[in-house]
């Protein structure tokens, strides 16, 4: 119990950490939204000093900071100016677009790492391992960039997959099976993208944590005691070489708010990646801010469930967290 | 229980002919290597007898009792265990006769999950058998603990809360849940200190002579091997290169190998200075 209370502790401690840089960091920078108004001649800087006086950007960074905290603690995460309306719910439909693609994207790439990272390791330095090998290291070494253009170049020169945006404009009029399909045409290419960018990594993980494990002793004793080679690589490899993979899971769900952004704003999806690089460039401060502490949260909350998991699946650390 | 002259006409339970494993060391250039690890390797083991296999690291021992446990497969020559040949089996076949031939390793740290507990690792090989209900299991591991000497309140520690001697100790209990014919101990007392070696040692004896056990015993500790064998096998480049009882062994030793393996034994007379 103690091990969990201080890792609570940890998550705490570092999310007000975070929030505070976020806010130093985006105060700090030169100029703010209401700066392009003066250029404006129409607007009277009476007007403009009236708004910065109203969102309290004229007050001291400290007071600032104890009224956001105390509004966030409130579950008010402030206010967007160019949007004029609550950071929350602005958030969040573009949160949940992000999470329907990383989520899919993640679910596909473990389901591919897990059976594929064990095959490899049982078949280690073998043909068909070593091709593998050598094809993960050829898609680490492209940027997710150039992979994220390349998926926009195959759907502008195949004509059959959408090139942007999440779904057509004619989608409202569709049935529902015509809605899931254009709703997966439109997700086909990024979550290919993404699944590529993340896959070679779970699997390099997964193999090299399956082939340390495939070597111990305790296995050829397991075998030697009658056990299947499937139960072997499944009930008893693979829970013990979870350690590390459960800790990179825990590092996955943590980017599944992040993770994204790059393909995201490439192959326009209409979720957080666009959405705060826009807020960034008009200095959309509470934008930000509050975009920053999501992504912050899901990363202390993928570690949280990791630590979590580890406390479940590992005695060992049950003991030593217990003395 | 040693075999005596007029027991020559038991049937032994272990008979090796010819064995050969050899694998392929695949070159940078693309060749192909032939590694002989276990070369023509012929011997008998009577039910309850301990026969020693001695040499040094990498003379082919381990390869020989990987594929005695049916955990390898022997490039050529055939292995009869109560009669049958075990080299050639199918691998469901070879999956019952494991359990029959039990190894024990040189490290005891790394033979077991980690993750489990004393209990959990004695009560696995029972719970195979599939025939036990969960509280049977749990009281014949208790007393396969209390048999290799541990105390039944260590049930719930993990493997690395555990000395050396009482991880081997464990790992013995666990090779005997299953009630095998035969065990191997390859290497088994190497990684442990002198007194702990001499008690395992007095634990193997103890339950040969009361489960009848026959022992592999692979060793590089001549000493120990004669001190525990009916009879000893001197290995080499992965053949048998001298064989017999473990007194002419240790007193006509007729090979080079053997020579060296017995000036690597410790004697007491090398602690004392010479006199002057």
């Amino acid at each position: 119990m103690r091990y969990l209370l201080r890792r609570f502790g940890h998550a705490v401690f570092l999310l007000v950490g975070v929030s505070l840089l976020a806010f130093t960091f985006t105060t700090l920078a030169p100029g703010n939204y209401f700066d392009e108004m003066r250029l404006n001649p129409q607007i009277a800087p009476e007007t403009i000093a009236a708004l910065r006086t109203q969102y309290e950007l004229d007050r001291p960074l400290p007071i600032r900071y104890a009224h956001w905290v105390s509004s966030v603690l409130h579950g008010d995460m402030g206010f967007s100016f160019a949007y004029n309306s609550p950071v929350l719910p602005l958030l969040w439909v573009r949160a949940r677009n992000t999470l329907l693609l990383t989520i899919t994207a993640m679910l596909l790439a473990w389901g591919i790492a897990l059976p594929l990272g064990i095959w490899s390791a049982e078949h280690l330095g073998r043909l068909p391992d070593r091709l593998l090998s050598l094809g993960t290291a050829a898609l680490m070494v492209i940027p997710d960039l150039a992979l994220a253009l390349g998926f926009l170049v195959i759907a502008v020169k195949s004509g059959r997959f959408p090139t942007g945006g999440m779904v057509s404009l004619h989608f409202e009029s569709l049935a529902f099976p015509g809605k899931l399909g254009d709703l997966f045409l439109h997700m086909a290419l990024p979550i290919t993208a993404l699944v590529l960018s993340v896959l070679p990594l779970l699997l390099r993980h997964v193999r090299a944590a399956l082939a340390e494990v495939l070597d111990a002793p305790f296995l050829l004793a397991a075998e030697g005691h009658g056990i299947s080679r499937r139960t072997l690589l499944y009930r008893y490899a693979l829970p013990a070489a979870a350690n590390p993979l459960i800790s990179l899971f825990g590092f996955s769900i943590g980017t599944l708010l992040s993770g994204s952004l790059l393909v995201e704003v490439v192959m326009s999806w209409p979720g957080l990646g666009p959405f705060l690089l826009e807020a960034i460039l008009a200095r959309d401060l509470y934008v930000v801010i509050g975009g920053v502490l999501l992504s912050t949260l899901f990363l202390i909350g993928g570690n949280f469930l990791a630590d979590l998991l580890l406390y479940w699946a590992d005695p060992r650390i049950r003991t030593e967290a217990s003395v | 229980m040693k075999v005596s002259d007029n027991d020559k006409d038991m049937q032994p339970l272990v008979r090796v002919e010819n064995l050969m494993k050899s694998y392929a060391n695949r070159k940078i250039t693309g060749q192909c290597e032939e590694v002989r690890a276990v070369d023509g390797v012929s011997f008998t083991i009577f039910p309850g007898a301990t026969l020693a296999v001695v040499g040094e690291s990498g003379s082919g021992k381990s390869t020989l009792a990987l594929c005695l446990a049916c955990l390898e497969k022997p490039t050529s020559g055939n292995i009869q265990f109560e009669g049958a040949d075990i080299s050639k089996l199918a691998e469901k076949e070879r999956r019952t006769i494991r359990r029959k031939i039990q190894l024990i390793f040189q490290d005891p740290a790394s033979s077991f999950n980690p993750r489990w507990s004393v209990l959990e690792i004695v009560a696995e090989p029972l719970a195979l058998q599939g025939s036990l209900s969960r509280d049977e299991i749990r009281l014949r591991a208790l007393a396969l603990l209390e048999q290799v000497g541990l105390s039944p309140e260590m049930e719930r520690r993990l493997p690395a809360e555990l000395s050396g001697g009482q991880r081997q100790r464990l790992a013995i209990a666990r090779a005997l849940a299953l009630e095998p014919s035969v065990l191997i101990l390859d290497e088994a007392l190497s990684a442990l200190d002198c007194s702990t070696q001499a008690q395992i040692a007095n634990l193997l004896v103890d339950l040969q002579s009361a489960r009848d056990m026959t022992y592999l015993f692979i060793s590089h500790d001549l000493a120990m091997a004669a001190h525990l064998a009916d009879e000893i096998a001197v290995m080499n480049h992965g053949r048998i290169v001298e064989q017999g009882p473990p007194d002419k062994i240790l007193k006509q030793p007729q090979t080079e190998i053997t020579r060296e393996l017995l000036a690597a034994v410790p004697r007491m007379t090398f602690a004392r200075p010479e006199a002057q």
